[in-house]
């Protein structure tokens, strides 16, 4: 074995040969990558990536639950199931007679919502007549589509789809899934109709399914439950405050037509980016791609502006009292992805959270024993906008969230004042270069990468670049950045006290049995 | 521009997927076809092109036993390896539960002979390299390492010396173990958890090694003789499989691990125990929890073995009641009715002992009752209507059309080649697989959900909040009330309770 001396030698060595690898790296990507922005403003992307008969894609919407409007928190999401829900010619027996039917059931809904939220002197009996043509108007519409259930996800996956999915968060949407490559125009027009010819169908049924994720991931989950009491409280004036899935109320109250509306406005092909890797020829699957999502007609690019989450000037803490045990979190906030601080906050987040040589792994679970876990990261609860840093920690039977608020804070003073050590810096900027690497070798992860860093930076070498700029970091700079950012002004804390529960439910103190 | 994926939300919860595997010819480049518009998706040309061959790994097996696997993948500059062990938690005494997960973690933090976990800590992580060690599975322990190809010298010294030299120091064990009772007292924080922690008690018997967890005392009760014990009867070559896949050249790597491994001594080999699944009484289990507003429902019994014949017509039915969004559980319960985001399942099948047969669904409290009842129509229907026809064709389209992307890396095709090996199926079992489900007729589809899937001799339970629940869960049968209150830790083991500031 070689002593800590040598090795260091090593990890020059290494660094330098890093440093080519990434260099070769972007230069062959260069050669294997197209980027062509159709006249509809719409951005294809086209990585050349010939390991196995088999591609990729990611469709990226710049639009999440940040653009929820007021009183309808939820409804990014609400259209992304929905894009699931098939177009006039996939999806139904006869569009032309759903399209009508579906209209009666919005006028019936809006009717009944009237009614429901009347404030003074509602009309029961009114209200359960209006609230049963309703449901008569969506039995008449289920007659269309019902025998046609999940049209669109049964093409795609008896067609051979994998991994289909999609996701949705503050900052944006995102469709995925991989297929073999002889369905590569197959999938070109499966997804561009998905966007050109949207339906609303089966929509009260769908927000049903949704009410259902809202209980899985947060009513019924502790951990759902504290962040999104922590996120509500971190922010004031910023949408971050929102959480994605929506509230209860807003679910139960928005409309088919409320989702078509916020298509239209925000799903325009200004706001998107599709990416595809795999086995392709750029020269042949461009035009391909191209000739299908060329059809979604250009409009304008929506307004996004927000409010700015001003600065906190208060330190905030919410503690949930909980049958379940506790848990220790904490954040600050910090710029938006552009700040040119944006990779040191990634090398502060590296060097107190990644691996066992981490120094909240550390100082927490290896020297003091009171946690089981602990770590630093960025981008709560998004990263588009100013958002938070945050520290977490777990703590082991017969300690306290205190405790562990206490030992985090040592680390960070200890940043704030003292530099990190040459071998430290060193270690985060040969991970950074690493962990790219790595990250290049399948489609569905160089898809999302490509499709999302041309999305924010309107260039994708950018997922280089930013690796580049880790480079120019210095101890100097998380210095600065850490006094900057974490002062207990700046602080939101997110405490779970263990409070109780009736006996033979499990609920009992840490290590405290019966 | 680091992210924190946890605030996401998907379209469909990743349920455990039971199709075994799926494959394909096909095609290469394509011309765009003439009309966009107006067009059907049927009218798309799907080009049928060359089989693919992917890149078989090199098999050698060493006189010692050793068997290893050699995959290159030139791609990126990147070498990793992976051991699989025979032995594990199924063989560790009940009085020990948890032992190979102490193991898995103390291998790596306890260090060499020569060097400590956390100077091999820095070590490794200068070089944005990994060696890991894990434990806590049925069948194997686990060791493996990911480096960049430039440091395979280095790294590679390390994973031998940890192979052959574990050192197991005390202080290590201590903060396992802490962990470990870390586990233990959150253990019933999550509904998911209870859920899928109890349905397993149900189907193999709460005592029975492929079932039990680990409890404050048998946790507390291992000691580091016991891990230099298990190290001692097991880490022998002949129990040894070890994937290399990478960026090297197979006749330098092969040099190189013979000289690293060719005269480490034979040592016993591990024996398999015989395990007898104990299967709860059929009927209803219920665990109150009075913080949630959704049930969490399992329907569970013993699912079957990949070596059973019945192997691929249970893929394809499972794939047609309660796989993706083709799947009758999917479309009724959760697309028709609204009544579960989470909803699916099927016949489960283990490597080397039966799998679990599990049907989920989580659905609000006031439609408990409703939603299984919803279940016990849909197995119901299936005598009378029988998986049908079209349902099938989609069904073996999945699965085959997708078969690709069962080998679609180096990788991949290594790790299933790895463990054909372990659990002693043929190497060639994949593509045989695609073969068997060619085969698969409507009377097999009909006929494995006749053999195993039997309502009246399955357990049904529910971690719910009781008190909300639509009817007593009562109305559909005898329920037996889960305590799942954790035993309390031996004296002296835990800290006092916490007066802390």
């Amino acid at each position: 074995m070689k002593s800590r001396i040598t090795s260091l030698q090593t990890v020059v060595v290494c660094f330098v040969l890093c440093a080519l690898a990434l260099g070769q790296d972007l230069a062959a990507f260069e050669k294997r990558t197209t980027v062509k922005k159709l006249d509809n403003g719409l951005t294809i992307i086209i990585c050349e990536r010939p390991e196995a008969p088999v591609f990729s894609f990611f469709t990226h919407v710049d639009v999440g639950s940040v653009q929820d409007p007021m009183g309808k928190t939820g409804l990014a999401h609400m259209f992304e199931h929905m894009a699931f829900k098939g177009t006039d010619t996939i999806g139904t027996r006869d569009y032309a007679g759903e399209k009508v039917a579906l209209a009666k059931v919005e006028d019936a809904y809006a009717a009944y919502i009237a009614e429901r939220d009347t404030p003074v002197s509602r009309d029961d009996a009114k209200l359960a007549r209006l609230e049963q043509s309703w449901k008569d108007a969506l039995a008449a519409a289920d007659k269309f589509s019902t025998p046609y259930n999940n049209e669109f996800g049964k093409i795609v996956e008896g067609e051979g789809g994998e991994d289909m999915n999609a996701f949705t968060d503050l900052d944006e949407t995102a469709y995925h899934y991989s297929f073999p490559v002889n369905r590569l125009e197959l999938w070109a027009y499966l997804e561009s109709e998905r966007f050109l010819h949207p339906v609303m169908r089966q929509f009260y049924k769908e927000r049903n399914v949704v009410i259902e994720e809202r209980r899985m991931s947060v009513d019924s989950n502790p951990q759902g439950r504290l962040l999104e009491q922590f996120t509500e409280e971190a922010f004031a004036a910023h949408p971050y405050h929102r959480p994605t899935i929506g509230w209860i109320s807003d679910l139960n109250s928005f409309s088919a037509t409320d989702a078509k509306n916020f298509f239209d406005k925000y799903y325009v092909p200004s706001n998107m980016v599709v990416a595809v890797v795999g086995d392709v020829k750029a020269s042949e699957a461009m035009p391909i791609v191209e000739k299908y999502f060329s059809r979604i007609s250009a409009r304008p690019k929506p307004d996004t502006a927000t409010t700015v989450e001003p600065p906190q000037n208060s330190e905030r803490t919410v503690v949930l009292h909980e049958q379940s045990q506790p848990i220790y979190l904490e954040g600050y906030h910090r710029p938006d992805y552009r700040s040119p601080d944006d990779q040191v906050y990634d090398a502060i987040a590296d060097l107190m959270s990644n691996g066992r040589t981490s120094r909240l792994y550390r100082a927490l679970v290896r020297d003091k024993q009171i946690a089981s876990d602990s770590a630093g990261f960025t981008g709560l609860p998004g990263n588009k906008y100013p958002h938070l840093f945050a520290f977490y920690a777990v703590p082991i039977p017969g300690h306290k969230p205190q405790e562990m608020a206490d030992a985090i804070h040592a680390e960070v003073e200890r940043l704030k004042k003292e530099d990190i050590s040459d071998e430290e810096l060193q270690m985060i900027k040969t991970r950074a270069k690493a962990n790219l690497i790595r990250s290049l070798g399948s489609n569905e992860g160089l898809a999302s990468e490509l499709g999302l860093y041309q999305a924010r930076y309107d260039d994708w070498r950018e997922l280089f670049g930013s690796v580049d700029r880790i480079e120019k970091v210095t101890k100097a700079d998380i210095r600065r950045v850490a006094n900057k950012t974490f002062t207990p002004d700046n602080r939101t804390v997110g405490i779970i006290e263990f409070s109780g529960g009736p006996p033979g439910t499990g609920a009992a103190p840490q290590g405290g049995g019966q | 521009m680091k992210r924190a994926n946890f605030s996401r939300l998907g379209l469909v919860l990743v349920l455990v997927v039971f199709v075994g595997g799926r494959l394909q010819m096909w095609a290469q480049a394509q011309q765009p076809s003439a009309q966009a518009s107006q067009q059907t998706w049927q009218q798309i040309p799907i080009p049928k092109l060359p089989a693919f061959h992917p890149a078989q790994p090199k098999r050698i097996e060493l006189p010692n036993g050793m068997v290893i696997f050699l995959q290159e993948d030139h791609e990126l500059p990147i070498i990793d390896g992976t051991a699989r062990i025979r032995g594990g938690e199924r063989s560790v005494p009940a009085n020990k539960t948890g032992l190979t997960d102490i193991y898995g973690e103390v291998w790596r933090t306890g260090g060499t002979k020569t060097q400590t976990g956390d100077q091999l800590d820095d070590y490794l992580e200068q070089r944005a390299a990994k060696v890991e060690t894990g434990g806590g599975g049925d069948s194997q322990t686990t060791m493996s390492w990911s480096c960049l190809k430039e440091d395979f010298d280095d790294v590679f010294r390390v994973f031998e010396d940890l192979l052959k030299n574990p050192e197991f120091r005390a202080d290590k064990i201590e903060i396992a173990q802490k962990g470990m009772y870390d586990g233990i007292s959150r253990r019933n924080d999550e509904p998911s958890q209870i859920a899928g922690r109890e349905a397993a008690k149900l189907v193999y018997g709460a005592n029975n090694p492929y079932a039990r967890v680990a409890e404050y005392a048998t946790v507390a009760a291992i000691t580091r003789q016991d891990l230099v014990e298990w190290h001692g009867k097991y880490v022998h070559p002949n129990n040894i499989i070890l994937g290399v896949v990478g960026d090297f050249d197979s006749a330098k790597m092969e040099a190189r691990l013979r000289e690293a491994f060719a005269a480490w001594p034979k040592g016993q080999a591990a024996n398999a125990p015989e395990i007898k699944p104990e299967p709860a009484k059929p009927g209803y289990y219920q665990v109150d929890k009075t913080d949630v507003n959704q049930s969490n429902i399992q329907m569970v019994a013993l699912g079957i073995t990949r070596k059973n014949p019945d192997y691929f017509a249970t893929s394809v039915f499972n794939e047609a009641f309660g796989g993706g969004f083709s799947s009758r559980l999917f479309n009724d319960i959760r697309t028709t009715k609204g009544l579960a985001y989470g909803v699916g399942g099927g016949v489960g099948a283990g490597w080397d002992h039966p799998g679990m047969l599990r049907l989920i669904v989580g659905t609000k409290s006031k439609t408990t009752i409703e939603s299984i009842q919803a279940i016990d129509e849909e197995i119901a229907d299936l005598p009378k209507h029988p998986i049908s026809d079209e349902e099938i064709k989609r069904a073996k389209d999945a699965i085959l059309n997708s078969f690709v992307f069962r080998f679609d890396s180096p990788e991949k095709v290594l790790q299933e080649k790895m463990a054909y090996e372990f659990y002693g199926y043929p190497l060639d079992f994949l593509e045989n697989f695609q073969k068997g489900i060619e085969g698969v007729t409507k009377e097999d589809v009909a006929r494995v959900a006749a053999k195993y899937l039997h309502r009246d001799q399955m357990a049904v339970l529910v971690v719910g909040n009781v008190g909300e629940f639509d009817k007593p869960l009562s109305s559909l049968g005898t329920v037996t009330k889960l305590d799942i209150t954790i035993p309390a830790p031996p004296p002296g083991v835990m800290p006092e309770q916490g007066d802390h500031p």
